[in-house]
């Protein structure tokens, strides 16, 4: 997309517009609507833009293919880790109580972190999805294909 | 961490490892991690079926939360069973997946295979575990799209096919239980399955609760290849490789089975799903056309592992009419099948794959006096293809006597000639196995010298499964009493 | 008439399941079958939103001065439920790549006569 100058320059001021309000959703995930699987989504929609615009290779260059197939299994692994924590500290799976001093706090920290996971999971998700799907007419080397 | 939590931990810990093993990207590391997994998950399932023989039903509360607010993991007399089938199952299979996937999805994909199977094992484990309706729904799909994933990674160009028509057809399945799970939260303001059961009675004669139980039965059935919706398991178990069909023959459909009880006579009760609904006649009439049809349709086959698909929509027949049968005997046959048919078929499964990576070919006439080649494989698969007939001496002949006692008892001798005219047609179909390996010789220019018994990493748990099936048909008293016991409970509760 | 319109919600769940299912069956194309379980889907989660409203009532976040509120419950069944079909989606999608990497045609009844032919 060489000629396109209007797309890419609106392209590259709206992504940073586009992660701030991926993280604004995280976060507000408890006050309004919101959480970890929305966020991702539309985290990985900027990526998502930036690589429809300037093409897959140049996206790979800004978030590569290994660190997204890696963050998916990272994002499960910080849920998973949580309720594993919670398990450790005498409480059942998940029960969030037991992870801060008072359970109000507790309850904040554990529903932060496991939509974090979510949050990363998802978003990394999307863009292997994109990789796969748009990368594959492209000659990119030994990327995995599968 | 105690003993309290193993409930949670039962579906915890392949959930953990699927991501670990994913991360592992090399075949070897990624293998001897889900076998330890694997090996983790038999022992958590066989403590929990010990304490439930022993004391009673165990309640876990996710999160801390009650129920019926919070999630609820229920494991009885039922859950137990099928949890230690399916985890003993996936011990078994992936110590012998390591050469079997090796040679038919390759190295550089083989960590995909594991982190594949292992989230289909969580899926499995945790729609087994679970007292809440929904979660019940959500493992189910986690299930189901990792053995999607897992069946088209076979080697033939079919497994695609047969990957997506599943996949059509499977989530179609999966959406109508969610819809009957939505009706039944429409009627009763609640999702967890106890406390469904308490309330559904009286809202029993509201439409909302038999369409919801309608829509749930056919989702159901679509899941467990039930005669008409059994299209998409021939192809799926055919095309896999050999690893993930014997797994999924064993697995997926039981657990399927185990919903349907659950849900019917548990949640629904009795009273409303045989004498409000025709449940039962509907069972009966599709079990009986299932056994009949697949079977014969099993002996036209010229591909041994399509046979053997066909074989198992007949046997998954006989498992639904012990359940339609709606008496103790008939539900204690229905539950024991659901066990042997599954160590039957893990075994035939196993072998045949045994088979594939020596001869390179799944069909019948290439098959052609093998059983000198490879004596080991084929005396497994006739000692497995036996036990599916019915002989004295192995689990299969304990699963068809208590189905012909039921049979029997209802004064219905027809069904009995059916259970028996269904054990003859096996026999056809075992026997053309038989004689191609044993009493064919092998055909002119395909040279058999250079094939050698298989190895014995994928000889040993083939072997393993064979023996179960001797030793629990010689020695019925742990799986019949289990049976009995949850059959009794799954009565008592509804009537 | 005031049943059609009051249960116009349900009546839209229907005619979006149905049309769902017709594309999924009738549809050779297989992209178009992954489009129809899609909207399949969909008419489940505007049946489980429905069925959460309380009439008169706010969002399920608590904010001063209201009483009412909505049922959160079914929300949150059906975001977990739009997950189970974002991932269906992409798996079948990946499928539908795949199948056409190997056969050369996205149509139904051309595979199977590649595969008939066999």
């Amino acid at each position: 997309m060489t000629g396109h100058l209007v797309l890419r320059v609106v392209a590259k001021l709206l992504l940073p517009l586009i992660l701030l309000f991926a993280l604004y959703v995280q976060f507000h995930g408890d006050f309004g609507p919101g959480g970890g699987f929305q966020a991702g989504v539309i985290f990985a929609a900027g990526f998502i833009l930036y690589a429809l615009i300037f093409g897959v290779r140049q996206g790979r260059r800004v978030l590569p293919g290994w660190l997204a197939h890696n963050l998916v299994a990272v994002g499960l692994l910080i849920y998973a880790g949580t309720g594993v924590a919670t398990l450790a500290l005498g409480g059942n799976f998940l029960d969030y109580n037991v992870l801060a001093h008072a359970p109000a706090e507790g309850q904040e920290l554990g529903i932060m972190l496991i939509e974090f996971g979510v949050g990363v999971a998802v978003s990394s998700a999307m863009i292997i999805i994109v990789y796969m799907f748009a990368g594959r007419g492209e000659d990119d080397g030994e990327e995995d294909r599968e | 961490m105690t003993f309290h939590n193993l409930p949670a931990l039962q579906v915890v810990i392949p959930l953990i490892s699927a991501p670990l093993c994913f991360l592992l990207r090399r075949a070897t590391p990624a293998w001897l991690l889900s076998v330890a997994v694997s090996w983790i998950c038999l022992a958590i399932s066989v403590l929990l079926l010990r304490h439930v023989l022993g004391v009673g039903p165990i309640s876990y509360h996710m999160g801390g939360w009650m129920p019926p607010w919070g999630i609820e993991y229920r494991v009885d007399l039922l859950n137990a069973f099928v949890l230690v089938l399916v985890s003993g199952i996936g011990a078994v299979v992936l110590p012998y997946a390591r050469r079997s996937v090796l040679f038919e999805v390759g190295n550089r994909r083989a960590y995909l295979f594991y982190t594949a199977f292992l989230l289909c094992l969580t899926g499995l484990l945790g729609m087994t575990t679970t007292g809440d309706a929904f979660n019940v729904f959500v493992f189910l799909e986690i299930s189901s799209l990792a053995s999607y994933i897992l069946i088209s990674m076979g080697r033939d160009r079919r497994a695609l096919t047969a990957s997506f028509q599943y996949l059509v057809m499977g989530t179609i399945g999966g959406t109508f239980i969610l819809i009957a799970i939505g009706f039944m939260y429409i009627s009763t303001g609640t999702l967890n399955m106890a406390d469904l059961a308490r309330r559904l009675p009286e809202v029993m004669q509201m439409r909302t609760v038999q369409v919801a139980f309608a829509f749930f039965t056919v989702g159901i059935g679509l899941k467990l290849a039930m005669f008409p919706l059994h299209l998409w398991l021939p192809n799926a178990y055919t095309y896999a490789p050999s690893a993930a069909t014997s797994f999924l023959a064993s697995t997926s459909t039981k657990v399927a089975i185990y919903l349907l009880l659950r849900f019917a006579y548990d949640v629904f009760g009795m009273p409303f799903s045989f004498h409000a609904m025709p449940f039962g006649p509907i069972l009966l009439a599709l079990s009986s056309i299932a056994i009949l049809f697949a079977s014969v349709g099993a002996i036209f086959q010229n591909n041994i592992k399509r046979m053997f698909a066909y074989s198992s929509v007949a046997q998954i027949g006989y498992i639904t009419l012990g359940i339609g049968m709606a008496t103790a005997t008939g539900l204690t046959a229905g539950i024991l099948h659901l066990f042997n048919h599954a160590l039957m078929k893990g075994a035939l499964f196993l072998a045949i794959g045994c088979i594939v990576p020596r001869l390179n070919s799944m069909q019948l006439a290439d098959m052609a006096g093998l059983g000198r080649r490879m004596p080991w494989t084929m005396a497994a698969i006739v000692i497995a293809g036996f036990s599916l007939v019915g002989m004295p001496l192995t689990v299969g002949f304990i699963s068809k006597w208590y189905l012909v006692m039921a049979a029997l008892q209802k004064g219905w001798w027809w069904l009995a000639l059916l259970i028996l005219v269904g054990s003859l047609l096996a026999l056809i179909y075992v026997w053309r196995v038989i004689e191609a390996a044993y009493l064919r010789e092998p055909n002119p220019g395909r040279d058999l010298t250079a094939i050698r018994e298989a190895p014995l990493s994928m000889l040993v748990p083939t072997w393993i499964l064979v023996l179960a099936n001797i030793w629990f048909g010689i020695n019925p008293h742990l799986t019949v009493g289990t049976a009995g016991r949850a059959a009794a409970m799954l009565m008592g509760l509804g009537s | 008439m005031s049943t059609f319109l009051g249960l116009y919600n349900y009546w839209i769940v229907v005619l979006l399941m149905m049309g769902g299912f017709y594309v999924v069956i009738a549809q050779g194309n297989l992209i178009k079958k992954v489009v129809g379980l899609n909207i399949f889907q969909t008419s489940v989660f505007i049946l489980y939103i429905s069925m959460g409203k309380v009439h008169g009532a706010t969002a399920p976040i608590i904010a001063r001065g209201y009483h009412l509120y909505t049922n959160p419950i079914p929300s949150v069944l059906i975001l977990t439920a739009i997950v189970v079909g974002v991932a269906t989606t992409a798996v079948g999608s990946a499928l539908v790549v795949r199948i056409y990497e190997a056969y050369g045609t996205m149509e139904e009844d051309e595979i199977h006569d590649q595969d008939k032919s066999l």
